[in-house]
């Protein structure tokens, strides 16, 4: 079983996000035989399904201004594959209503989601692109769509995990 | 008692008009207008003194609801969207949009679906478009699309939702990105849709309007 760690963190300019993964494991299952995976009626054909872990400390204050009346936050992972040019998944999202508090730390968060892949492309996989951006709602007008300024790259080791528990 | 006959402008006799001020005779000219059908409403429209009113609030509501007409068609054609402005119908995107928030459209081409976005999107067979996130997007370097989508406030994605056997949408089934909103608005026209008796007396008291408001 190899596992790869990865340890990074960045400060990028404008919003200032410490975005670090660690320990991003692959495991490879059956979809069609996973009973816990609710209303999943992917296709039959077993999938790479890829688990990430990480770290994310932001302040989010500067975008809050007098229109926005919430914040949708993601993070989503982007990555190229032989059968598909572009995939992206999101991993976790948040949302952040006006008021509320602005700083996000967040540690050892696990992804929200189910990072499958369309077929067997996360395998050796060495670049996963995981990017932090947000959805701005205003209290009416236009509701724009903000990439973060910094992006983390993340590797997939070249084995499968065989383990059972997550 | 004899008189002269008075003769008006075009060669006709003038026809005497009985007044009660008997010292004085009374004359009259009078035109005879037998006109074709496209000439009298030229007429009407050019020298009437009896119907112009009523001739101008028909104008008036046939230019409203025109106008309306190309603004919508023009909204369609520079959005892309077949439908430019959708009324949000459920709570799925709570939060951010409540039944009732107006949603602006952009259905561009040139414009590629990424996740996070939210698209408007029709599931083959229904009818009622649904306001979700996209959640994940698989792309081919043709551009061939698949992606999956999610509402805010649900706890899980859309693939119960789609058609049987259906796990992705794709570029057919869009109707628009969501661009721009305006909360609350758009409440009149579910109104209109769960009681028919106050569509019927919205559009009452419009055509009311029109007809009575003064230039």
């Amino acid at each position: 079983m190899v596992k790869s760690c990865e340890d990074g963190g960045h400060v990028w300019k404008g919003i200032a996000y410490r975005l670090t993964s660690s320990c991003s494991t692959l495991i490879w299952m059956s979809v069609s035989s996973r009973k816990n995976v609710d209303d999943f009626t992917g296709p039959r054909e077993r999938s790479d399904l890829g688990f990430i872990t990480f770290d994310l400390s932001a302040d989010l204050k500067p975008i809050f201004d007098w229109n926005v009346k919430q914040l949708f936050l993601y993070l989503s992972a982007e990555y190229a594959t032989k059968s598909n040019a572009l995939n992206q998944v999101v991993l976790w999202d948040k949302i952040v209503l006006r008021g509320e508090s602005t700083k996000l730390n967040l540690r050892d968060m696990k992804s929200k989601y189910f990072f499958f892949d369309d077929g067997n492309g996360l395998r050796a996989n060495k670049n996963i692109t995981l990017t932090l951006s947000w959805n701005v709602v205003p209290n009416a007008g236009i509701l724009p769509l903000v990439m973060g300024a910094g992006r983390m790259s993340v590797p997939f080791p070249e084995s499968y995990e065989t383990t059972k528990s997550y | 008692m004899e008189y002269a006959h008075i003769e008006c402008l075009g060669g006709k006799i003038a026809r005497p008009v009985s007044r009660s001020d008997t010292s004085t005779k009374y004359f009259e000219c009078r035109r005879d207008f037998r006109l074709n059908v496209p000439g009298r409403f030229v007429c009407m429209f050019l020298f009437s003194n009896v119907y112009p009113y009523l001739y101008y609030q028909v104008l008036n509501f046939g230019m409203i609801v025109s106008s309306a007409l190309m603004i919508w068609k023009g909204l369609m054609v520079v959005t892309g969207s077949e439908s430019p402005i959708v009324v949000v119908l459920s709570g799925s995107m709570e939060p951010a949009f409540h039944r009732g928030d107006l949603l602006f459209l952009t259905n561009r081409v040139e414009d590629p679906i990424r996740v996070g976005e939210i698209v408007v999107f029709r599931i083959e067979g229904r009818e009622i478009p649904i306001v979700h996130r996209v959640l994940k997007i698989h792309e081919k370097e043709n551009g061939d699309i698949k992606f999956l989508t999610k509402g805010d406030n649900n706890a899980v994605d859309d693939r119960g939702l789609y058609k049987q056997g259906q796990h992705w949408l794709e570029k057919k089934d869009v109707v628009g990105r969501a661009r721009g909103f305006v909360p609350y608005i758009g409440i009149v026209t579910i109104l209109m849709n769960d009681y028919p008796k106050f569509k019927y007396a919205v559009l009452f008291l419009l055509g009311l309007f029109v007809l009575v408001h003064r230039e």
